[in-house]
């Protein structure tokens, strides 16, 4: 059995750090040793999940408040991976926002939509004075 | 974000000189369209073939130039997606909205 490998970050809560932790996402997606299904869309997929995450918590939870901090913590092994994101803010109803439908023509609200059809089991939760978005993708 | 803007005839095509269209730099599309939009400028190309990666606000970003573009009776087409980012239309189901052409001479030759 191969070791868990865990990755725990914490950056400023500005957007143009998206593009770092979605890029770990990826490269990380290349480093699962025994990974049977597509790789480069599992390395996209992770990418785009910790991107509409952070984004999440950043723009939205957050209130784009840029003395925050965001903290993404990763959980990886041959058979399964999950992301924790934690925020500062009020919290919301993911349950809500994941049934909502967006329309075709609207602008916004596809992005915790994107996150239930790629993972295979997400949650939000309140810890505390914080809010922790965890999801988990299956990899076996 | 960083874009490559030329005119032809009354089409504009917006080359997006970025791998990523995210929450960071989208809202800089959603302007710069909206300032050709000012100008009377209604008929859009986005060639997305630098493009690697889009999130839901860049989506978000060309579903606003759609609708700007529309409203004005105008259009805005894509151009050029990786598999990936069209894969993205495709999750989305926004492949139903957009016109999506493979070349950019096929989006010029559309209008």
């Amino acid at each position: 059995m191969s070791r868990r490998v865990t990755i725990d970050i914490t950056v400023p809560n500005q957007t143009k750090y998206l593009g770092v932790i979605g890029r770990i996402g990826e490269s990380l997606a290349y480093s699962l040793k025994d990974y049977q299904g597509n790789r480069r869309e599992l390395a996209y997929h992770l990418n785009l999940v910790l991107t509409e995450a952070l984004a999440n918590a950043i723009c939205h939870a957050n209130s784009c408040d840029p003395d925050k901090d965001v903290r993404v913590l990763i959980s990886a092994s041959d058979q399964d991976l999950t992301i924790k994101v934690f925020d500062q803010g009020q919290g919301f109803d993911i349950e809500a926002v994941s049934r909502l439908k967006a329309r075709t023509h609207d602008e916004g609200g596809r992005g915790i939509q994107i996150i239930f059809k790629l993972m295979d089991r997400v949650q939000y939760t309140r810890e505390g004075n914080r809010n922790i978005l965890e999801m988990t993708k299956y990899l076996r | 974000m960083q874009v490559k803007i030329t005119e032809q005839d009354d089409i504009v095509s917006i080359s997006i000189e970025e791998e990523r269209m995210d929450a960071h730099n989208s809202g800089d599309l959603k302007e710069q369209m909206l300032q050709l939009f000012d100008e009377g400028k209604c008929n859009l190309i986005i060639n997305l073939s630098a493009v690697r990666f889009i999130d839901s606000s860049g989506l978000g970003a060309l579903v606003s130039g759609f609708k700007n573009a529309s409203a004005r009776e105008g259009n805005l087409k894509l151009c050029c997606l990786q598999p990936q980012v069209r894969s993205m239309f495709e999750l989305t189901r926004l492949h139903r909205v957009f016109e999506i052409f493979t070349t950019l001479d096929e989006a010029l030759a559309s209008f």
